[in-house]
C-alpha cells in the first residue's frame, strides 16, 4: 500500500468531518432524528406527510450548500470517471443498497458507530470491503 | 423552529461534505483503492464526524426528548441478517462503482454536471423498487 499524500488532504477533512459531526448532532439534540441521508430521502419518497417538512428542508440545505460554499470560497474541483451507464448502474444499487441495509455512509457510517451499534458497524464493514473489492475489480483487473 | 434547524443541520452537512473533499468521486475511491495509491482523506473525514457525533449520542441516549421536545428515536435493533449484510454488500459495490453516496450525489446536483443527476434519479429509482417490492411482499402474506 502506497500512501498518496500528494492528494490526500488531511487537515481540510478532519475540519470537514467536525463539520459533518456537528451537524449530525444539532438534528439529534435539537430534532431528535437521526442524519442518515438514505433514511431521509426514503421517508419523502414513502410521501408521509406528516414526517416530510424536516425531511424536505434537511435534504434543501443539503443541495444549496454548493451555492452557499462557493460565495466565500471556490468548489473544490470534481474528479469522475464513470460513464453514464456506470453512474446509472451505480444509483441503482446505491438506492436499493441503502433501503435492504437500512443504511448508508452516514447513516451506518457516521450516526452508528458513533452509537457504539454493532449492526452498523457489520454494515460499514461490509460495504467499505465490497467498494474496495469493486475498485480493484474496475481498476486493477480490467 | 424544527424547519430551521432542519434545513440549517442540511446546510452545514453540506458544507462539511464538500470541505472535506468528499463530494469528488475521485476522493473517495482514492480512499477505497488500498492496492492503487491510497489517499486516506475519507478516514479523517470520519474521525472527525464520529469524534463530535459520538459525545451527542451520549446526550441523547441518557434523554427522551431533543432541546426542542421532540422525542428522540435511536435505533435499537442488533439484528445482523441477510438483509443488512447483502443491503450492505450491494449499497458497497453501488459506491466503489461511481464514488458517490447519497450524501454527496444530492450535495452535487446544483453544482451544474449531469452526472450527479442522473445517480440521484437511478438511486431513487431503486429506492422505489425497494418498496414496491417490499409492498408486493406483504400483500402476499397479508
Amino acid at each position: 500500500m502506497l500512501i498518496h499524500w500528494t492528494e490526500a488532504t488531511p487537515l481540510h477533512s478532519l475540519v470537514g468531518g467536525l463539520f459533518i459531526g456537528v451537524a449530525v448532532s444539532i438534528l439529534l439534540l435539537f430534532n431528535g432524528k437521526i442524519a442518515g441521508i438514505s433514511g431521509i430521502l426514503s421517508g419523502v419518497l414513502k410521501l408521509k406527510t406528516k414526517d416530510i417538512g424536516w425531511r424536505l428542508l434537511f435534504l434543501l440545505g443539503l443541495i444549496i450548500s454548493p451555492i452557499f460554499y462557493s460565495t466565500f470560497s471556490t468548489l473544490p474541483k470534481v474528479n469522475l470517471d464513470a460513464g453514464h451507464g456506470t453512474l446509472l448502474i451505480a444509483g441503482l444499487l446505491v438506492g436499493l443498497g441503502s433501503r435492504y441495509g437500512s443504511g448508508c455512509t452516514s447513516g451506518h457510517g457516521v450516526c452508528g458507530l458513533s452509537r457504539l451499534s454493532t449492526r452498523s458497524l457489520v454494515a460499514t464493514i461490509i460495504f467499505m470491503v465490497a467498494g474496495i473489492l469493486t475498485v480493484y475489480g474496475k481498476h486493477h483487473l480490467s | 423552529m424544527m424547519l430551521l434547524i432542519s434545513l440549517f443541520s442540511g446546510l452545514l452537512f453540506g458544507m462539511g461534505l464538500i470541505l472535506s473533499g468528499m463530494t469528488n468521486p475521485a476522493k473517495v475511491i482514492g480512499f477505497l483503492d488500498v492496492t492503487g495509491s491510497w489517499d486516506p482523506s475519507l478516514g479523517f473525514v470520519m474521525l472527525g464526524a464520529i469524534s463530535v457525533t459520538y459525545l451527542s449520542s451520549r446526550i441523547a441516549k441518557q434523554r427522551k426528548c431533543s432541546y426542542t421536545g421532540q422525542p428522540i428515536v435511536l435505533p435499537d435493533s442488533n439484528r445482523i441478517d441477510k438483509r443488512l449484510i447483502l443491503g450492505s454488500a450491494t449499497f458497497g459495490t453501488g459506491w466503489g462503482l461511481a464514488g458517490y453516496c447519497p450524501g454527496s450525489g444530492i450535495n452535487s446536483l446544483l453544482t451544474g454536471h449531469v452526472e450527479p443527476i442522473l445517480f440521484v434519479l437511478a438511486m431513487i429509482t431503486g429506492m422505489v423498487i425497494y418498496e414496491i417490492i417490499e409492498s408486493i411482499k406483504t400483500r402476499y402474506q397479508g
